[in-house]
């Protein structure tokens, strides 16, 4: 009795809040974690604050050459960014014309921010879009409206990698469906081929499919025809990017349950039909999220085209960086432009994440 | 049984149709690309065929595993380059898996701070192209480093500098083991077993990032463990380190593998991005090779060739490690 009497009057656990459980459960919950995050705490006292003065409080923000030199690198000289951003930016394109590449570009974001949501999904989109790419390369090419012509190779810089993202991605999409649906065919010889053609080319580097572009092009062609070199990067890598794209297009069919495809044999639906009315568009709403991870990776992948000469954002900055006087400062060139692509590429990843959960809460409704 | 016809009507007949139509637009196209290229070539006055491999190269290649000197031929060319690629290829796998593994693991720490860290180094490291990393690395090492004659000593007898990392080298000389020491000279460090900075930046950056994405499977393999699992083992009075060792890592190799080999044939493939700061690796000899001769078809060849042959042998010997830890069913 008296046991029980002082059990109950014993007293409360603390309660398991505030800031010391907080710290307690997070980050000192036993010796080698509190060990860690004192290590830690120390690594990043040490840090921050000269990383802080070396990326802003004693950087040079003016392109003002001998100010940046007279820092010895001891603070991040802006001044090379400041300098040079119209270079790094626009690449080659001719200086008083770079308003075109800078509204088409800005036209070209604001029209993919406004299809991002999936309530924007409808039939018109399409049609919507037609419109945004003619402008979109009527500004960068020109020859009409009182624009002057430029030429693709002049063409550089943000630009050129998202001209080269897109067309790439739109192109490969289809390319891939036809792949994927000619893997799963059941005629053999097709479904042969397909497959090995999507594992020859998933299995070399991006890097021999640009030198196919580049150098192997030219010499399949038949005479008098001529493709300028970004056209030929363009198109090899559509057919880099479709057996990829045929991948992602086959994970979504296999989603579906056969009775799908039965179910729609029994109505007498010809094969076309059951493919363009039933199948694909179930599975490849079930894959958006999916395409929007390969126009990411496509849009990293961009930078390899550097390679063969053609000065996208990397190439561009490289251009830059020719400048013998200002070559020192390379650092904050590639941090500058690799932001640039952090702060694009994290965006598009969140938003696969984001319509990812809206697309399976849609599935289960 | 009826033989099958080719007719429109059935089925059969309309597929052996439909693939005979197939295979002649191939064969067609085939040809036609075919004959443009024969012209072509003619009119370039470029030569066909394999034979320029047994020719004198002409060019230097700066390092490598395979004896190579400018007179040597376009096929000991290949051979020292395909040494490249494995060698940086082999040495970034086996620093990126651990390097990997413990990142995917700090991202499920309960230390906040640690998971943070974790977590950054992914997403940045994902996020910027891989192209970008290796020339910031390769202008890191080769513009912000001391220059040779005053070298970082990073260990008694290990120096780094503008021209590369020189560490000690294990020679089997006079029947005994012994260590060839890097010395510092007027004219740089000699001696030891030298790493030039391209080579030293490839690693970096395909390390580095590989590591990435290994981190991002280990993470989700070790997510799809339930949680009862860990439970269990801790119930039984098991150590944390040891639940980690013993009963989540095992079964989450089973999910961990597959992914993980691909992971492995990226870093391989990516390591062709050496042509970018010019380690020579097999896609930089072919780079040069078709720029002295003009035989890219050949050259081209050459590489998807040599891709497609380490693409097969890890994917069977990934394929015998997987059976060895899939899940043995009664």
């Amino acid at each position: 009795m008296s046991e029980a009497l002082s059990a109950a009057v014993r007293e409360p656990p603390p309660p398991d809040g505030g800031a010391v459980a907080w710290l307690r459960r997070n980050l000192f919950s036993s010796v080698p974690s509190a060990l860690a995050t004192l290590l830690l705490v120390a690594g990043l006292a040490w840090l921050l604050p000269r990383a802080l003065d070396w990326l802003a409080l004693r950087a040079v923000f003016r392109p003002d050459y001998d100010a940046c030199r007279a820092l010895e690198h001891r603070a991040a000289c802006w001044g090379f960014v400041a300098e040079k951003h119209r270079l790094v930016l626009f690449g080659r394109y001719p200086y008083s014309e770079q308003w075109r590449p800078l509204v088409a570009t800005l036209l070209f974001v604001g029209a993919l921010a406004a299809s991002a949501h999936p309530r924007a999904w409808r039939r018109w989109l399409l049609a919507a879009w037609a419109p945004v790419l003619a402008a979109f390369f009527l500004l960068l090419r020109g020859g009409a409206l009182g624009l002057s012509p430029v030429d693709p190779a002049e063409w550089g810089g943000l630009p050129l990698t998202v001209v080269l993202t897109a067309v790439v991605v739109a192109a490969s999409i289809p390319v891939g469906v036809v792949l994927a649906l000619g893997r799963r065919s059941a005629m053999p010889l097709v479904r042969g081929l397909t497959t090995l053609y999507i594992e020859l080319v998933r299995g070399v580097p991006l890097i021999t499919v640009l030198f196919v572009a580049s150098f192997l092009f030219p010499l399949l062609l038949p005479q008098g025809l001529k493709l300028d070199a970004l056209a030929r990067v363009a198109l090899a890598m559509t057919f880099f990017q479709a057996a990829y794209m045929a991948e992602v297009v086959r994970g979504g069919l296999q989603a579906l349950s056969r009775g799908q495809g039965e179910a729609a044999e029994a109505l007498g639906l010809s094969w076309w039909r059951i493919q363009r009315r039933v199948i694909l568009p179930q599975a490849l709403v079930l894959v958006i999220p999916a395409f929007v991870n390969s126009l990411l990776s496509t849009f990293l992948d961009t930078s390899l085209v550097t390679v063969v000469s053609i000065y996208d954002l990397t190439g561009a900055l490289r251009l830059a960086l020719g400048d013998p006087r200002w070559r020192e400062f390379f650092l904050e060139g590639y941090l500058f432009v690799g932001t640039l692509y952090f702060a694009c590429s994290l965006a598009m990843s969140r938003y696969s994440h984001w319509l990812e959960r809206r697309l399976a809460r849609w599935a289960r409704t | 049984m009826r033989r099958p016809r080719i007719s429109w009507s059935t089925r059969s007949g309309r597929a052996l149709v439909y693939q005979a139509a197939f295979l002649a637009i191939l064969v067609l196209a085939g040809w036609a690309l075919w004959r443009n290229t024969v012209h072509n070539l003619a009119a370039r006055q470029i030569r066909s065929g394999f034979r320029f491999l047994d020719q004198r190269a002409g060019f230097d290649i700066g390092e490598g595993p395979v004896p190579y000197t400018p007179d040597a031929t376009y096929l000991r060319a290949f051979a020292a380059g395909v040494a490249n690629t494995l060698r940086v290829s082999l040495l970034g796998i086996l620093l990126a898996t651990p390097l990997g593994t413990l990142i995917g693991l700090g991202r499920l720490s309960r230390n906040l701070l640690v998971r943070a860290l974790s977590a950054a180094w992914v997403e940045v490291l994902r996020n910027v192209p891989l192209v970008i990393q290796l020339f910031a690395w390769y202008l890191v090492l080769t513009e912000l480093l001391p220059d040779p004659a005053s070298p970082l000593a990073l260990a008694p007898h290990a120096f780094l500098s503008k021209a590369g990392l020189q560490v000690p080298l294990p020679l089997w000389q006079a029947g005994g083991l012994v260590l060839e020491r890097p010395e510092v000279g007027t004219f740089g460090v000699t001696g030891g077993l030298a790493l030039t900075p391209e080579f030293l930046a490839l690693l970096l950056g395909l390390v580095t990032a590989t590591s990435a994405s290994i981190a991002e499977i280990v993470r989700s393999g070790v997510l799809a463990i339930s949680k009862g699992q860990t439970e269990a083992a801790l119930a039984l009075g098991l150590s944390r380190a040891k639940v980690v060792r013993r009963v989540v890592l095992p079964q989450a190799l089973r999910v961990i593998v597959p992914p993980l080999t691909s992971q492995f044939l990226n870093l391989t493939k990516n390591s062709s991005l050496a042509v970018a700061i010019g380690y020579p690796d097999v896609v930089s000899i072919a780079n040069t090779a078709i720029n002295q001769n003009g035989q890219a078809l050949e050259c081209i060849l050459i590489i998807m060739s040599v891709y497609l042959t380490i693409n097969l042998v890890t994917a069977v010997a990934m394929g015998w490690y997987n059976r060895h830890v899939a899940l043995v069913e009664r």
